[in-house]
């Protein structure tokens, strides 16, 4: 299969299909019958986008309660760890849901695998709810408050390697709007997980003292300000394979994204001063981050049902090379 | 974790999964220029394996030609491929057989440059599909339960009573071939008829092969045999002809399961350059980890801000 004899193939066909073709270069590639090359995803919404809705919130919440309780801001600091365990339980459901055969849950403790990002991230889970729970449960009792504290700074550590490990989860696989997305998501999900944990803490402050909403309301602005700027950088670093986050459903749902958020962010701005602001900045970025993360989730399927995502990455890393 | 746990070439797959002694690693030569299309293997395969049928009693006619399996997947281990299309002839010689009327004769002919070709001659390939059982294997690799694992005959197999269903797998295969099966929820695929090998048997789909097709032994042995083989087939006036999954340097480590094509992989459904997705990990979670430092970061400089 030499390089030549690659690209005389590829002229010849040129010639012989002549010039009706749209302008996009994808025209060319054959394939068989359009079948996809890649099986479709098996996971299904609403499981696995609100998984990674649910443990970017908690880990980030989780970081949330630490820092809160460390600054002797109580009502945040409880609101920040009762989000990080609810949230985590609420995930771990939709990952069993999601399993063929959920019964055999258990299954993912019976190996640590370092290749397997969902294997790493099944400890992770378990060792971050663990933590996030007992934090919540003696906040909210007022059993062993020095364990409770403890767990909740374990589960600052925790909570970020949880709201970015879902990543590479979906990098590592063979979809093309995830795989070669493998430099953004990372980031994107960071801030998009930072803005929904700022968002859960100003709404479980809006009522309170506005000294707890001002550091929910900095965390919304500046993961705001980091989910656009990975959604910004992967729309446009991504070449075709782009245009499975701009079209259809993820398109949708990523423009809709686009609006959201820095309206999120914009009404965060004005939330340490107005308890109205605070909900409406609560609701929006909350809604931004669920869209980001629907939209990221729909990509992929989409770009594996299509073959011309495959063809393309493929011929053009090597021609590179 | 060294490199060649990921990506590259790996000369003893089932050492470096774990076993001490093993058997030699074995695998499969599709010769697809000389396949006719029986699917005698996919009954065999589905025969040996007793492989459900989803659509059970349902005929579904795809219009793929003679192709109305569709796909692998978890009830369809092999799965042959029909092109049945419509090339350019330029002279009458072309189709002239080059060495005494054998097959590759008419795909001479597709080869030929006639730009001013019209209306042609049919082309017709056919190709049996199946688990490459690559050196450096997605599915293994990302498998969170240990379900997936490597044999001592240097293939890939699913243990169904470990698996959970978790569709892993089917996201990470670059080549589209392990599914979980629908109202059993469990990943299946080819286990190269591993209760055959441990007997000495050869897989059913090679044995039921008429044409030789289909042909099993030694990875090392069916390498050089395929290399033969592609000189003739390229000499005999195919020159387009090529071997598909046999170099240990490509994206996957080399395939258990190789082909010899007569046109670009992408016209059969196989991905033109696959590259196995872990080469990528420690990249991955480099920025994994950067990242959540970065949250880390963002939420200190919230909490930082005026204390009023």
């Amino acid at each position: 299969m030499s390089e030549p004899e690659e690209r005389s193939d590829g002229e010849r066909r040129r010639r012989r299909r002549g010039a009706e073709q749209e302008m996009v270069p994808e025209a060319e590639f054959r394939s068989y019958y359009g079948q996809p090359i890649l099986k479709i995803p098996r996971w299904k919404a609403p499981h696995l986008p609100a998984y990674l809705y649910l443990g970017g919130l908690s880990g980030a919440s989780a970081v949330m309660g630490a820092a809160a309780a460390i600054t002797g801001r109580r009502a945040l600091a409880r609101g920040g760890r009762v989000t990080a365990a609810a949230a985590a339980m609420g995930g771990t459901g939709f990952l069993i849901a999601e399993l063929g055969r959920p019964e055999r849950f258990h299954h993912m403790l019976r190996v640590a695998k370092p290749t397997s990002p969902m294997s790493m991230g099944s400890w992770l889970l378990a060792a971050h709810s663990g933590l996030a729970s007992a934090a919540a449960g003696s906040d909210l009792t007022g059993v062993a408050p020095g364990l409770g504290a403890a767990a909740g700074a374990a589960s600052a550590v925790t909570g970020p390697l949880l709201a970015t490990y879902a990543a590479v989860l979906l990098a590592d696989t063979a979809v093309p709007a995830w795989h070669e997305a493998y430099r953004h998501l990372p980031f994107l999900f960071a801030g998009s997980a930072m803005a929904s944990a700022g968002a859960a803490g100003l709404a479980a402050t809006a009522l309170g003292s506005a000294r707890d909403r001002g550091p929910a309301a900095r965390m919304g602005v500046l993961g705001a300000a980091i989910e656009l700027a990975a959604a910004h950088d992967l729309e446009h670093s991504l070449g075709l394979t782009a245009e499975a986050y701009r079209l259809g459903e993820a398109g949708q749902l990523m423009r809709a994204a686009r609006w959201l958020t820095p309206a999120g962010a914009i009404a965060a701005v004005a939330a340490p001063r107005s308890r109205a602001a605070a909900l409406a900045a609560a609701g929006l970025l909350t809604a931004g981050a669920l869209t980001t993360r629907w939209g990221v989730f729909k990509a992929g399927p989409a770009s594996a049902a299509d073959p011309k995502y495959v063809i393309a990455s493929q011929r053009s890393t090597r021609s590179q090379s | 974790m060294g490199s060649n746990r990921l990506y590259g070439p790996l000369d003893d797959v089932s050492g470096d999964a774990g076993y001490a002694s093993h058997p030699e690693r074995v695998g499969f030569f599709t010769d697809t220029s000389v396949c006719i299309g029986c699917q005698a293997c996919e009954v065999a395969c589905k025969e040996w394996n007793g492989l459900p049928d989803p659509e059970a009693d349902r005929l579904t006619l795809t219009g793929m030609s003679y192709d109305n399996t569709g796909a692998l997947g978890a009830s369809s281990w092999r799965h042959v491929a029909f092109i049945e299309d419509t090339v350019p002839v330029p002279h009458p010689e072309g189709l002239a057989p080059a060495d005494g009327g054998d097959l590759i004769s008419a795909v001479a002919a597709a080869d030929g440059d006639g730009a001013d070709g019209e209306g042609g001659a049919t082309r017709w390939l056919m190709a049996s599909d199946v688990c490459k059982h690559c050196t450096h294997a997605a599915c293994l690799d990302v498998c969170p339960t240990g379900a997936l694992v490597r044999t001592e005959f240097g293939t890939v197999i699913v243990q169904p009573d470990v698996c959970n269903g978790c569709a892993y797998c089917v996201s990470a295969c670059p080549f589209g071939v392990i599914d979980r099966r629908e109202g059993d929820g469990r990943a299946w695929k080819c286990t190269m008829c591993y209760d055959r090998l441990r007997g000495d048997l050869e897989p059913a789909c090679a044995t039921a092969c008429p044409t030789d097709s289909i042909q099993f032994g030694p990875l090392d042995e069916l390498r050089a045999i395929a290399q033969t083989r592609l000189d003739e087939v390229q000499r005999s006036g195919a020159p387009q002809a090529r071997l598909y999954g046999e170099d240990p340097e490509d994206g996957v480590g080399g395939a258990g399961a190789f082909f010899l094509l007569l046109d670009e992989p992408e016209v059969y459904g196989l991905p033109p350059d696959p590259v196995v997705t872990t080469r990528d990990l420690p990249a991955m979670w480099r920025r994994a980890g950067l990242a959540a430092a970065t949250l880390a970061a963002g939420v200190a400089v919230a909490f930082a801000g005026r204390r009023s």
